[in-house]
């Protein structure tokens, strides 16, 4: 790979910063002449992408917490107070809601498209990592912002899920109670909720660009799944990507807009237009639909510590992927085997989705288990043995090489 | 593919075609950033419920002479003070040039109601409170408001006459809707 020159800034004032703070010679190689594969598709759009939901949650979020009131009283009016009388803050607040969704859409499609092709495998391992520390931090953001708005489903979703610290044996309770900082969810739960919900995207903004920097010293990966091995294979970010990635940003913001104005509610549930009831728990309690099929491995089994461990593990697999899946071919493309179980695997997680909606009765709770068992044989037995027995595809020589060679 | 010297006419009018598409699309996503930003910079307005606060009626007939009252108005307080024959004489009789701020008694009050003055009891200076609605309050040395942050000195139609204030106490719109109340807002 050819080495960086930086270039020479003719204008003087850029000249002279540039000496000092060299921001303008790192967005030049990084945003301008940073070389990217010529055959990357547009699954490789889903990263951007994500970054604009982000960018999406943090400005609408400051937005609302100038009017938001985290007081076990008030947090609910003061969320009606927004949708009724604030200038816009029914759209920020739908902007905001529906951004949670639009994020993990956009995130989940992300990571399967690391999974098909690869992403994680040597020498993307810290990429892939922070990626998923990503992830896991989303998830806690995404809970504690359902709690903010303290409708019914807020309350009662966090007592479950701060519950599920009881199932550790001994600690458990004195754990939950220091969550909750009461005997149950209460105001100081609220309180602190809110404060970790300004808190954990601010970490989410700095681990990504941490995401950034690890994918720039490796380069991206690309539907083949091979090195780059000379400046024939790359085209350079500007214009190629920059115009590409504004593209695909516009197709996703009205795929987002139609949802945020036509269907606003379209992702949330009735009862949590009720106020918090602690005194009454709702006939049917479901979180959000990017929390599901943790939701159905958590009702996998007969057990509080096993259903939790299993839910933990169904996330925490995701680290270990480069160690699980060593094929040395990246690519799905080239391993014909693969192919089915991942599209298998694919299927198996939006099935377990579907499971975490119904209720906890036969033949959903069979019909979990049995995806769940399918959820990892797919990580701890099929892809060990693809490892082993599968023949992969001959690999092109090079990127290039398949489009100089048809010419 | 489209060759970089291509160009495209437009009321008559020839311009490169990149020209135009970059020319376009920028002006395209300035106008749509900024229709974006405006929601979000119009939120921190005030909202439809501080909105609603924006006129006050208050029933004035309880006022003796002599006496004044304080009442919030947008979140302000409002002095209402009932002016006695004395007062209302001094703030006529004040020539214009030993003000800072000039303006007559009459440009202050309502004709036919000039034993009534209402103005936002807000110091011009740096906004803090001044004293003299209370009995008891220090008045300043024009029978009128003290500051007692930075010491500046109302007269008894609440025009600044000494210290740091630059404007006199500012009177809200209000009217009359009898004899009995107004309407601040």
């Amino acid at each position: 790979m050819s080495t960086y020159t930086p270039p020479q800034w003719n204008n003087k004032y850029v000249s002279w910063f540039d000496k000092r703070l060299p921001a303008i010679t790192l967005m030049h190689k990084h945003l301008i002449v940073y070389p990217t594969p010529r055959n990357i598709n547009y699954w490789w759009c889903f990263g951007v992408a994500s970054a604009m939901a982000l960018v999406i949650m943090l400005l609408t979020g400051i937005f609302l917490a100038m009017y938001y009131v985290a007081d076990t009283r008030l947090a609910f009016d003061s969320v009606e107070r927004i949708m009724r009388d604030v200038n816009y803050g029914w759209l920020l607040r739908y902007l905001h809601m529906n951004g949670a969704s639009l994020f993990f859409i956009l995130v989940y499609i992300h990571m399967f498209r690391g999974l098909y092709f690869g992403s994680f495998k040597a020498p993307r391992e810290v990429l892939w990592w922070i990626g998923v520390t990503i992830l896991f931090l989303m998830i806690m953001t995404a809970f504690m912002g359902y709690v903010l708005p303290w409708g019914n489903m807020s309350f009662w979703g966090a007592t479950v899920i701060t519950s599920l610290a009881t199932a550790i044996p001994g600690i458990g309770q004195p754990l939950v109670e220091w969550i909750w900082g009461a005997h149950s969810v209460d105001q100081p739960t609220l309180n602190r909720f809110f404060a970790w919900h300004y808190l954990f995207p601010i970490i989410i903004a700095a681990l990504a660009f941490v995401h950034m920097w690890a994918l720039h010293e490796v380069k991206s990966g690309n539907p083949l799944g091979i090195d780059i091995k000379g400046p024939r294979d790359t085209i350079p970010f500007h214009p190629y990507h920059t115009v590409k990635d504004l593209y695909f940003l516009t197709i996703v913001l009205i795929f987002f807009s139609y949802f945020v104005f036509f269907s606003p509610n379209f992702f949330a549930e009735a009862d949590n237009y009720v106020p918090a009831n602690p005194l009454l728990t709702p006939p049917h309690i479901v979180p959000e639909w990017y929390f599901l099929p943790f939701y159905a491995i958590l009702r996998a089994v007969d057990s509080k510590l096993g259903g939790v461990l299993l839910m933990l593990a169904s996330i925490l697999v995701l680290y270990i992927m480069p160690y699980l899946d060593r094929s040395p071919v990246r690519s799905g493309s080239f391993r014909p085997l693969f192919r089915w179980a991942f599209w298998i695997f694919v299927a198996d997680c939006l099935f377990l989705g579907w499971l975490g909606a119904q209720l906890a009765e036969e033949p959903y709770i069979t019909l979990i288990r049995i995806a769940t068992v399918i959820y990892f044989a797919y990580f701890f037995v099929v892809l060990p043995l693809l490892n082993k027995y599968e023949k992969p595809d001959p690999l092109p020589d090079s990127i290039s090489e398949p489009v100089t060679s048809r010419a | 593919m489209a060759d970089a010297d291509d160009t495209i006419e437009i009321l008559g009018l020839t311009y490169p075609r990149r020209d135009f598409l970059i020319y376009g699309s920028v002006g395209l996503g300035a106008a749509g950033v900024a229709l974006v930003a405006w929601p979000f910079i119009d939120s921190m307005n005030p909202a439809a419920d501080q909105r609603a606060l924006a006129t006050k009626k208050v029933d004035i007939s309880a006022i003796e002479e002599g006496q004044a009252i304080t009442v919030m108005w947008q979140g302000k307080p409002v002095f209402i003070r009932h002016r006695t024959a004395s007062d209302i004489e001094e703030a006529e009789n004040t020539p214009l040039s030993q003000l800072k701020d000039p303006q007559t008694d009459a440009e202050r009050v309502k004709p036919g109601h000039e034993q009534w003055l209402i103005v936002v009891g807000i110091c011009t200076h740096l906004g803090c409170i001044p004293l003299g609605q209370k009995p008891g309050d220090p008045k300043g040395d024009f029978n009128g408001w003290f500051c007692p942050c930075h010491g500046s000195h109302y007269d008894t139609s609440a025009r600044a006459r000494k210290g740091p204030a630059p404007r006199n106490l500012a009177v809200p719109p209000y009217e009359f809707l009898d004899d009995q109340t107004i309407q601040i807002g």
